[in-house]
């Protein structure tokens, strides 16, 4: 007997994608992520660690943002998912996050950046992102290594404002402090 | 002012919506018909043979194609020097699958090729390799009785200044002494995206390779060399890098192993490396540095000696400049700097940004915040006091130097004058204040670079290098300078790199891609603007009469008198009237080395940062920084701000964060990931203040640009180190300065 016929057959799934069911075969050992990147050719969600380490895979399962490398497709069989590619308008109008990014150079490489991008989004629907502290708690979980991380700050603030939330507390807003000296 | 005025303007990036809507395709994302996947097998043993490799559990499973090792890959190309790629130190280049030895950890000792890629991953993991090992060495301080003068010759490379003066002498007579060891460790560059290669197998062999790179020609030429493919055979596209910092200017061993692959099975095949294997090519050399400074009652430096030793690997001489910057930055009539590299079993270190530089400087710098404190003088004013009006090690003026005014500006940005001299003197709560700074140069260098434009009749502009943007801005600069040299609007230019069949770019790194290709970009494009100019002055009845060049200007599509603006004509008129469909042009652009040679060229920075110190616990946090940089010409403050941002993030990095180690006992990176090996995340980074001081250089190159790439970070680790010290009263000399130090 063949070796690989141990192997599991692949199963078809059925993946509601940026709004558009797909359905597809494939083996359980397949990630979202590798599912989305060479089983659909949506390559604008990112591997750039594949342990869930980094962010860069970051996409919204229904509503929620996840590492899409830390599941496998057969689990999300039924999910909806939206991916960096699905979050412009139909007409090509970029969502107001994505906007802010490209007028405040919130990215270098580009690498971590739909994964960022889509992590805010995931963010803003958790809803618990008030000041900059939390901002930047919160979006610890998706790496930078071009360091663009002030910039990213920027865009998330003007996105916050633009949504008439709660702005989050200024840039600067804290003037340096008095300085004391030790006893 | 007109609309096609774009050089020192804010300028959105061009590949933006690309960037952020996942259109941009990077190299291991171009999915080619009838695709196989590659999975590489690591060496387990740092040094030794390979006594046996038995695959076959691999191979029967349906759907694994191949398993190539040493003893199936076919004979190659016999000579060093055809592995030599354009930036290779002296040496042996490593030869993936050439045969059992193993010389580093981590090394590739198999590529097993399947249907997908889970198959050959899984079928990677039942390949059985067995060793014959032999005793390592990847201790560096054990490794650095072994030590020796690197050799001259590599590009890139200049050796130590000779000594100046008497620097033994003069130290041992100084009255105010420091002499301090300092320490940086094994670093890894880790761009988010990891390297990988997609070869799609064409008609008749004929190979487009799709590489993560920072150089498509020195990949190309690499490949053609190795695999004695005719040059029109093998073509390297990278359009899009998901970061590099240095670790993608030299061909990394995963194009080699797709190409071979590819060439084997006559198959288009992808090879990516996974995050650990992201440990197993290059990394920033590990150091330990002596120095030793003397100043008078004064404050004026007397002597400065300077020794480092830095890792290299068995196979290769990698050298870089660690000391050279030592006798560059302040005024000091006595010095003496040295540079040995030691080898180890690893694979040989890469230029890592800031290559050399930031290492050197951080040991520096922090000796110089030493010998400040010791004077009791304030280290901003014992830098002024040491000024250098001129470079010494070159004996040459500076082309241009605004670090004072850098110093001024960052400091009233910063607020330094209120500092205390003392440490311990400033808290909030229980947590210690402190206050360090620091300063920094990086070369700005010009290379030979090519560039070709192409006006069409409908009014679009295609120019094109073959150089690369790695996140650095290339696209949208040179969009800037090609719109506005030849007055076109910039939405109606494209330009075009990463693709070895444009004209010939250097590697991208070294911060010299705005000077060297910018320049050949706007050669090019003054060249085509004569060109339409001639063709313009054919035309019957032409509106520029009998002008000359001169008395024209090139703005929003026209070309137009000065002294008249009605007077002119649309750049796509005169296509249209010459019955020419495009107009194109070739230029290659080299540096002006005779006016040149007689300066020293460098952009300069100083990096004030505050730190908050929790002192019950040690944990270092930084909450300010301002960076002052004088680099030339500003080209795009955006994204030149992004630059610095990125080096000073990679500066607090540095000083805080990044270390590989290694278990001797392996001869292994332990810490082989992105959980393990620390890298700031957003709450690491506070708000970065970064100013431009105003600099004016004709000379550097016609643009009056520096580079910005390395700049940001040069002095920033040392800054964090010395605000450390000022809030804690603690000198940690070996990094990071993690909270064991301070405890």
């Amino acid at each position: 007997m063949h070796a690989s016929s141990s192997l599991a057959p692949p199963e078809t799934i059925t993946l509601t994608i940026n709004g558009q069911a797909r359905q597809m075969a494939v083996q359980p050992w397949v990630t979202l992520l590798d599912a989305l990147r060479e089983h659909l050719d949506l390559t604008g969600t990112k591997k750039g660690c594949d342990h869930g380490q980094c962010g860069a895979c970051t996409v919204l399962v229904d509503g929620k943002r996840i590492n899409s490398c830390l599941t496998l497709a057969v689990m999300r069989d039924g999910a909806e998912i939206t991916t960096i590619e699905g979050l412009a308008g139909e007409d090509g109008a970029l969502h107001p996050v994505q906007a802010a990014f490209v007028e405040h150079d919130a990215f270098q490489c580009g690498y971590c950046t739909p994964g960022q991008i889509c992590s805010i989004v995931g963010m803003m629907n958790e809803g618990h992102a008030r000041t900059d502290e939390d901002i930047r708690e919160l979006m610890s979980g998706n790496l930078c290594r071009c360091g663009a991380y002030p910039n990213i700050m920027d865009a998330i603030r003007q996105t916050l404002r633009e949504r008439g939330e709660k702005p989050a507390s200024e840039k600067n807003a804290t003037p340096i402090p008095a300085y004391h000296l030790a006893e | 002012m007109t609309a096609t005025q774009y050089v020192g303007k804010p300028v959105s990036r061009v590949d933006g919506r690309a960037k952020v809507t996942g259109a941009a395709k990077y190299a291991g994302e171009f999915n080619v018909p009838r695709l196989t996947y590659g999975v590489i097998v690591s060496s387990t043993v740092a040094k030794g043979r390979i006594t046996r490799i038995d695959a076959t559990a691999a191979l029967a499973l349906e759907g694994v194609i191949e398993v190539l090792t040493h003893e199936n890959t076919p004979r190659l190309a016999w000579l060093d020097r055809s592995y030599q790629d354009q930036i290779a130190p002296n040496g042996s280049p490593f030869r993936p699958l050439h045969d059992d030895k193993v010389v580093y950890s981590g090394q590739p000792v198999a590529l097993v090729v399947a249907e997908n890629f889970e198959l050959a991953r899984y079928a990677a993991s039942l390949v059985r390799v067995e060793y014959a090992p032999e005793p390592h060495q990847t201790n560096f301080d054990d490794a650095m009785a072994e030590a020796y003068e690197p050799p001259t010759g590599r590009a890139g490379y200049t050796p130590p200044p000779k000594p100046r003066g008497e620097a033994d002498q003069a130290f041992a007579d100084a009255k105010y002494q420091v002499s301090a060891q300092y320490a940086t460790p094994t670093e890894h560059h880790n761009p988010m995206e990891n390297y990988a290669t997609t070869v799609a197998y064409g008609e008749e062999g004929k190979l487009t390779v799709y590489d993560k790179t920072q150089g498509a020609q020195n990949v190309q030429a690499y490949l053609a060399s190795v695999f004695s493919m005719s040059s029109d055979d093998v073509r390297v596209i990278s359009p899009f890098v998901g970061g590099g910092f240095g670790s993608g200017l030299r061909p990394v061993y995963n194009v080699f192993l797709a190409v071979l692959a590819a060439r084997q099975l006559k198959r288009s095949v992808r090879v990516s490396l996974t995050r650990q294997q992201m440990f197993t090519f290059s990394h920033r050399s590990e150091t330990r540095q002596e120095v030793r400074l003397g100043a008078a009652r004064d404050g004026q430096l007397e002597a400065i000696i300077h020794e480092a030793f830095a890792d290299t690997s068995t196979f290769e001489d990698f050298a870089e400049g660690i000391v050279n910057w030592s006798g560059l930055l302040h005024q000091c009539d006595n010095v003496r700097l040295e540079y040995r590299i030691a080898p180890m079993d690893v694979y040989t270190p890469a230029d890592m940004r800031a290559p050399g530089a930031t290492q050197g400087t951080f040991a520096l710098e922090c000796a110089v915040d030493e010998l400040a404190h010791r004077l009791g003088m304030d280290p901003l004013e014992f830098r002024l006091k040491n000024y250098a009006e001129r470079d010494q090690n070159l004996d040459k003026p500076f082309s241009s130097k605004e670090l004072r005014e850098c110093y001024r500006q960052g400091a009233e940005r910063f607020g330094w004058s209120q500092r205390n001299l003392e440490p311990r003197s400033m808290r909030r709560g229980n947590r210690l204040i402190g206050w360090g700074m620091s300063t920094g140069a990086w070369e700005a260098m010009q290379d030979k670079a090519g560039a070709k434009a192409t006006l069409h009749v409908d009014g679009r502009l295609i120019v094109g290098s073959a150089t690369a943007d790695i996140g650095t801005g290339t696209y949208t600069i040179m969009t800037q300078i090609a719109a506005e040299t030849l007055g076109i609007p910039l939405e109606r230019v494209e330009f075009q790199l990463g693709d070895s069949t444009l004209p010939f770019s250097p590697v991208e790194g070294g911060s010299w891609t705005a000077a060297s290709v910018g320049t050949a970009v706007k050669e090019v494009c003054e060249a085509l603007r004569e060109k339409l100019f001639k063709l313009a002055g054919k035309i019957h009845d032409s509106p520029l009469g009998d002008a000359t060049l001169e008395d024209v200007v090139f703005e929003n599509g026209e070309v137009r008198l000065h002294r008249d603006s009605a007077r002119g004509i649309a750049l796509t008129e005169i296509l249209r009237r010459s019955d020419m469909a495009t107009l194109d042009e070739e230029v290659t652009a080299k540096p002006k080395m005779l006016e040149q040679s007689g300066y020293s060229r460098h952009s300069h920075q100083v990096t004030f940062v505050e730190v908050e110190v929790e002192e019950d616990i040690g944990m270092v946090r930084v909450t300010r920084v301002v960076d002052a940089v004088a680099g030339g010409r500003i080209l795009n403050p955006k994204t030149a701000r992004s630059q610095i941002l990125g080096g000073v993030v990679w500066g607090i990095s540095m000083a805080l964060h990044e270390e590989t180690l290694s278990d001797h006992a392996f001869g292994r990176f332990m810490n082989h990931n992105l959980a393990e090996y620390h890298i700031p995340v957003n709450k690491d980074i506070p708000e970065i203040d970064v100013i431009f001081v105003h600099e004016d250089d004709t000379i550097v190159n016609p643009l009056g640009a520096k580079g910005l790439g390395e700049i940001g970070l040069v002095g920033t680790a040392a800054a964090v180190a010395n605000a450390v010290f000022h809030a804690t009263g603690k000198r940690v000399r070996h990094l990071p300065v993690t909270l064991d130090k301070l405890l």
